[in-house]
């Protein structure tokens, strides 16, 4: 299939959150998506792009889907993959993160893909060593990933991201999900809207072109795609909010609250799903949910993350 | 609307329907009816319990024929009044004050709406308390008894309460009661959570570290007394933070209680700035100072202390230029064991209800007040500020009044007051304006002798 676009390269050697691509940046990495989906879906899986390259999952942070996802693809693609949960490790013997990152580069591996809890730590370690770097979430920074799944999700559901209303509910405040889908979102032209009490919406939202809600029916109303994101549950203990059965009267989607979004309006979360808190086990596995679909999306787009990365590799 | 009424079932029932009329009165109170009214007399026509017609026109030749007509005869007749502040005991102090003990108080002091403050025991924090309270309300009260709810988890100034829950059981404002919120942290969330169900946020401002050991207010009285003091900054400090967190959160912010000229600057500011907040005075701080108490008189420990007198003054100077909003009785039943003690071991409050139209009725006699202003800081502006469709004489308006006559003299005698605690700042005092009748609703709940 000839397409000028796949003649543009992409640009850059990292990929440290969703600030900073072009929309044309991310529709090269949703083209390379699409056709890794239909990689994975035959029954022979296997490519050879990343033959005798190596993945390291640096993961400073528990994880238990995003990191099988990146090992998954990166195997798909012909990848040796390393799993360093540095949780249990070095670290906890006082390491820094930059010896850490110094030590890893010495063993030569070709891409790092990090997780770590403070924002901008992928960023001071995408400094220190020679290889792709990939954030896989920092703090609550960004999360590329994930805001390209949930991108490709849609634009394999609804033909289209620019025009449509997308609400983004519940802890945006704590979510690097959130952030990153705002970023994309808004560069594809979806009109994006942040939903939920005030105590859970950051500051300086409006500035950044997003429309504010604190009341999840006025929120919900004709959005083409409610995005709910994970209460933590050590938030409720912080004071953010009363309870969890207030947040769910109040914030929890449920069949009532979704009647207020279009009528093909599409349910997504990133996982793991806290049901009867933020979302109701009748709307989680309804007819309008992709949730299981994103999972899907979320292989076939780090693979596409992958390829695209390793054309900048040397001899790539 | 606030549910909870007992007084359809315990009084006039066999006359729900028959329409009332008070004629021959002298109507005060807010009105969108014209302002002709005020020059002559009036009366005001009841049908079905609300306001049907109020004015001149309402006279005696004009009414419908099977209306009972009531001859004020020259009296006054305004709304009832709407207390934003006053513990009612129930639950779980019941010892003090019960709903019934509070609200035939409250009648016969021409109260006709009560918040109840929700540090009870337990606090108001669940909705099940705020259904319990409308039961009680219902099944014991002579008046209206308004829930208000917690602002945080039991009283604790830690985590938020569950406001959305509360507010759809009926609570119609939020506040920790007598508990002063220490963490500015967790009053912002408190206030933006509250902003977000457009929920009144009411706080008693007083920095407890501040205030210390201190049992009346700090100075030259204190000295003399050898009592500790509470300097004025304790209530001003922490109310600035507050109007500071109202600016932040856009909250609608109702001061509990101002009791100095500090507070009044502070107000002052947020107002001119235009933001959501109101605040209120007790009857107590209007009317008395710290002088008043005299020989250790424990009925006058009230917190925030009494004042000096020109503070006193300038409360109410405020209160008539409307800086204040509004008059709360902060009404606060303490049996004789807790007041019949040294004065620093003494607990702090005074009853109110029964008294606080008199008490203020004072300031008018003084020429410190207008009647109207005071009868709009107990009826219009507590109304306005809680949403609440009574005080005003408007058609439509739930019927319920008081008459009066502001000059008739009395004393008070605590042996007859309605509370179960007696401890009242006015016993043997010589008042002016005893409530002749009060109605909630279009029925009467009190009628004096």
């Amino acid at each position: 299939m000839p397409d000028p676009q796949r003649e543009l390269r992409f640009p850059h050697r990292h990929l440290l959150g969703i600030e900073g691509l072009s929309p044309l940046d991310i529709a090269i990495l949703l083209d390379l998506a699409d056709e890794a989906v239909e990689v994975s879906r035959q029954v022979e899986k296997k490519r050879s792009t990343l033959r005798g390259r190596t993945l390291i999952n640096l993961f400073f942070e528990a994880s238990t889907r995003t990191q099988s996802s990146f090992e998954l693809a990166g195997k798909r693609l012909g990848a040796d993959v390393m799993n360093m949960s540095v949780a249990s490790s070095s670290v906890k013997k006082g390491e820094t993160l930059i010896d850490t990152a110094m030590t890893l580069n010495a063993m030569r591996p070709d891409i790092i893909v990090v997780r770590h809890a403070q924002a901008g730590a992928v960023h001071l370690l995408a400094k220190k060593v020679d290889c792709a770097v990939v954030n896989a979430g920092d703090g609550a920074h960004e999360h590329p990933t994930q805001a390209l799944l949930d991108a490709l999700t849609i634009r394999r559901n609804k033909g289209k991201v620019a025009g449509l209303i997308v609400a983004i509910c519940g802890d945006i405040l704590h979510s690097r999900v959130a952030r990153s889908n705002i970023l994309l979102l808004s560069a594809l032209g979806a009109r994006v809207r942040a939903v939920g009490p005030s105590t859970l919406l950051p500051a300086g939202l409006k500035r950044m072109g997003i429309e504010t809600f604190t009341d999840m029916k006025a929120g919900l109303r004709d959005a083409d795609i409610v995005m709910m994101l994970r209460l933590q549950r050590e938030r409720m203990q912080g004071g953010f909010i009363p309870s969890a059965r207030e947040f769910f009267r109040f914030f929890g989607l449920d069949e009532a609250k979704l009647a207020f979004a279009k009528p093909d309006a599409l349910v997504m979360h990133p996982g793991p799903m806290n049901r009867g808190v933020e979302i109701d086990s009748a709307v989680a596995d309804g007819a309008h949910s992709r949730i299981r679909e994103q999972v899907e999306m979320g292989v076939a787009v780090r693979m596409a993350v992958l390829e695209a990365l390793a054309q900048h590799l040397p001899n790539g | 609307m606030v549910e909870g009424r007992g007084a359809k079932m315990m009084f006039s029932s066999a006359i729900a329907h028959q329409p009332l009329a008070l004629v021959n009165a002298r109507l005060v109170g807010a009105s969108s009816l014209s302002a002709e009214w005020r020059r002559g007399r009036g009366g005001v026509l009841i049908v079905d319990g609300l306001i049907r017609d109020a004015g001149p026109g309402v006279a005696q030749a004009n009414l419908p024929s099977h209306a009972r007509i009531l001859d004020c005869g020259g009296d006054v007749v305004s709304p009832g009044l709407i207390d934003m502040r006053a513990f009612v005991g129930e639950p779980g102090a019941e010892h003090r004050e019960t709903i019934a003990s509070a609200t035939a108080a409250a009648a016969a002091g021409g109260v006709t709406t009560i918040l109840a403050r929700p540090d009870t025991f337990p606090p108001v924090d669940e909705a099940s308390v705020v259904d319990f309270l409308l039961r009680r309300a219902r099944d014991t009260g002579r008046v209206r008894v308004a829930p208000s709810a917690a602002l945080t988890q039991g009283l604790r100034g830690e985590e938020i309460a569950e406001i959305g829950l509360l507010q759809q059981a009926g609570a119609l404002a939020f506040s920790d009661g007598a508990h002063s919120i220490r963490n500015a942290r967790v009053l912002r969330r408190a206030m933006s959570y509250a902003r977000d169900f457009d929920a009144l946020v009411i706080h008693y401002a007083e920095d407890r570290d501040l205030a210390g050991e201190g049992v009346m207010n700090e100075g030259e009285f204190a000295t003399r007394l050898g009592l500790s003091g509470v300097p004025r900054e304790a209530e001003a400090i922490v109310l600035d933070r507050d109007v500071r967190l109202a600016a932040l959160t856009g909250a609608r912010y109702h001061a509990a209680l101002v009791t100095t000229s500090l507070s009044l600057e502070i107000i002052a500011r947020a107002k001119a700035a235009g933001l959501p907040v109101t605040c209120a005075v007790s009857i107590n701080h209007l009317t008395l100072n710290e002088s008043d108490i005299g020989d250790y008189r424990t009925f006058l420990k009230l917190s925030p202390p009494l004042r000096r007198e020109d503070e006193r003054r300038e409360l109410v100077a405020a209160l008539a230029s409307g800086l204040i909003d509004v008059i709360v009785s902060d009404h606060n039943p303490q049996d004789v064991e807790t007041k019949r003690l040294p004065f620093a071991e003494a607990e702090d409050g005074a009853i109110g209800l029964e008294t606080m139209l008199s008490a203020g009725l004072r300031l008018v006699s003084s020429g410190e007040l207008t009647l109207d202003r005071l009868i709009e800081a107990m009826t219009l502006r507590p109304a306005e500020i809680l949403r609440l469709p009574q005080g005003r004489l408007d058609v439509g308006a739930p019927a319920d009044l008081i008459r009066f006559d502001p000059e008739e003299p009395y004393v008070v005698d605590p042996a007859k007051l309605h509370s179960r605690c007696k401890n009242t700042p006015f016993d043997e005092a010589r008042m002016e304006g005893r409530v002749k009748l009060t109605l909630v609703g279009g029925e009467i709940v009190y009628e004096g002798e």
